[in-house]
């Protein structure tokens, strides 16, 4: 409760906290088909119908209505972000944590492996790892994951390192603690706060991987909605369907928005000395 | 050792590494590599003519030999042939880099000729109405990818001005200069928006860390004019930051255009990675990952290099 009064009480977290709720709910409604209509209906006497009170966004070239294929979008978008970073957090803390604690030779392979992620633009490795597996939803997840993992491997690195040295780590190893008891309790503990942050700042990264993996054709498939989909269909209909591209277009940025606007916000409540200088 | 004295050492360990998943992660495709190379005309062969063209390609060999001398014919500039094109690869890439160069070095000015005065006019007013005004729209301009930019940019030109962007045949610079710009100004403002937020971003946060500096407040209360404070004293200062920012956007521009070369129809890197990826062009996809990843690594080692020599105070030896 705390942290959310804090969230909540920052300008920043207020705004933010506000568009990832909303943005949470609209996302769980078309995960689970509570959408105005079928998604995937076509209601082909009503093709690229305006805005109405029937069709709230209008319809696509199909005659399926846009609201309805938009809150699909966003659960799919969320189902595909949220799991790559919920691989990329658990991935990139083992190997951050057991990087740390081993040091030497694991130490020196894990990060290397990770240098050598990283020297690669994040959408180029996407793209390369969709060369191999083709794409799809799923393919989309491990590539992003992947794409990811190595930042928050060098996030829990570094601060654990620094964890490792300090005195109640000694102490816990002295009382004959187990190796799995410090690494979960004191180490993993203390590096919530970084984590956190970096959680809500990669699920933006997420989004915005998702929605051009997808525009390009390589992420989630048709008939299936997402909206980097949905924009790459609007293209040739913009003049005569703007729609198609507005809503869309809007819910990416808005939603992206919010995790960036939250992320600061966390990293302001939990890292003070930033406080003032991100925003 | 020094900090540089270890990136020098660790960019070729680094460069080995991705050549390595590069090669083996191609490997991992599905099927057999004539399979990949040939498509769905692999099944018109015979098992000779398959054998001939496995020995051809020296694919019938152990795979690290098979890397080994992929490896060094990568040092004598031979990345391959591409299937779809017919041509060896380096050449296919030499031809479109220098459009991608050009778009990544455009978006940088566009980025700094817009991010840096807006991000010290925000610092200059801290707190105040402006600069809210300016943090709001860095931010959304943070957040809105450079595809839903460019596609935005297009519509407001059709729908307002019924103008389409030039598309379709690309000219060279050195063919025709204007025409040349003409067709890359929107590509390159779509490409620089976001990086335009970042600059501004941080540097508003990096004169706000200046101007509480010391000899600041002495050149101030010396009666040093504000706007040469400003600008004379305290930007050279915060410009690290941006200098730093601005190198590693650079190298993600040159391999992350893929999205907005395609809006445009602009025959780029990018848009030649995607081509190979959807076509299966497996020797063009490796050598294309290869070549922009050495200039990610590269752009990436100097903004260091430049890094260190702008900030003599810098001196990251100790576990930096």
């Amino acid at each position: 409760m705390g942290m959310l009064r804090a969230i909540f009480s920052h300008p920043s977290g207020r705004i933010g906290g506000t568009i990832v709720l909303i943005y949470v709910v609209v996302a769980v409604l078309g995960l689970f088909d509570l959408t105005p209509h079928n998604p995937l209906q076509q209601y082909r006497i009503d093709r690229l119908h305006a805005p109405s009170i029937v069709y709230w966004m209008g319809t696509d070239l199909f005659g399926r209505d846009v609201a309805s294929r938009l809150m699909k979008g966003v659960g799919q978008s969320f189902l595909v972000g949220v799991s790559a970073v919920a691989l990329a957090t658990i991935a990139g803390t083992i190997l951050g944590l057991t990087a740390a604690w081993f040091g030497r030779l694991w130490d020196g392979l894990v990060m290397r492996i990770m240098d050598v992620l990283l020297a690669f633009p994040a959408i180029l490795l996407a793209l390369l790892i969709i060369a191999i597996a083709g794409p799809g939803t799923w393919t989309s997840v491990a590539a992003i994951a992947i794409v990811y993992t190595p930042i928050f491997t060098r996030v829990v690195r570094g601060p654990a390192l620094s964890i490792k040295s300090r005195e109640f780590v000694d102490a816990a190893r002295t009382f004959g603690s187990s190796k799995s008891y410090i690494l979960t309790r004191h180490l993993l503990l203390n590096l919530v706060a970084p984590l956190t942050v970096q959680v809500t700042l990669a699920l933006a990264w997420s989004l915005l991987t998702e929605a051009g993996l997808s525009f390009l054709g390589l992420g989630t498939q048709p008939p299936a909605s997402s909206l980097g989909l949905m924009l790459a269909d609007s293209r040739n209909l913009m003049e005569t369907a703007p729609w198609l591209l507005i809503f869309p277009a809007i819910a990416i940025m808005i939603s992206i928005l919010g995790f960036n606007l939250l992320g600061d916000a966390l990293r302001d409540i939990l890292d003070p000395k930033t406080r003032s200088r991100t925003a | 050792m020094s900090y540089l004295a270890r990136r020098l050492l660790t960019f070729p360990l680094v460069m080995l590494g991705v050549s390595i998943l590069v090669f083996f992660a191609i490997r991992m495709i599905p099927g057999d590599a004539i399979t990949a190379m040939l498509g769905t005309e692999a099944g018109l062969l015979t098992p000779a003519q398959r054998e001939s063209l496995a020995a051809y390609f020296g694919i019938d060999q152990p795979i690290l030999i098979q890397y080994w001398k992929w490896l060094i014919g990568v040092f004598q500039g031979n990345l391959g042939i591409s299937v779809i094109h017919g041509k060896p690869v380096l050449s296919i890439i030499l031809e479109r880099f220098p459009l991608t160069l050009q778009l990544a070095l455009m978006s940088m000015v566009v980025a700094l000729a817009v991010g840096l005065p807006a991000g010290v006019f925000a610092a200059t007013r801290n707190e105040k109405a402006s600069d809210l005004i300016v943090r709001v729209l860095a931010m959304i301009g943070q957040s809105t990818p450079n595809f839903v930019v460019g596609l935005l940019i297009i519509y407001a030109l059709s729908a307002g001005f019924g103008i389409l962007p030039t598309m379709g045949e690309f000219t060279p610079f050195l063919t025709d200069p204007l025409r040349n710009l003409g067709q890359m100004i929107l590509p390159a403002i779509t490409l620089g928006f976001a990086f335009a937020a970042s600059v501004t971003r941080i540097s508003r946060s990096a004169m706000l860390d200046v101007l509480s500096d010391d000899y600041v407040r002495t050149a101030r209360s010396k009666g040093v004019p504000k706007r040469s404070v400003i600008w004379r004293h305290a930007l050279p200062n915060a410009l690290i930051p941006v200098v730093t920012l601005s190198g590693v956007e650079f190298g993600y521009l040159l391999g992350g255009a893929v999205l907005v070369e395609q809006i445009y129809a602009l025959p780029g890197l990018g848009r030649l990675v995607l081509e190979a990826i959807l076509q299966r062009d497996y020797a063009l996809v490796q050598g294309c990952v290869l070549f922009i990843a050495f200039n990610f690594l590269v752009v990436n080692l100097l903004v260091d290099l430049l890094y260190v020599t702008l900030d003599p105070r810098i001196r990251l030896g100790e576990g930096g």
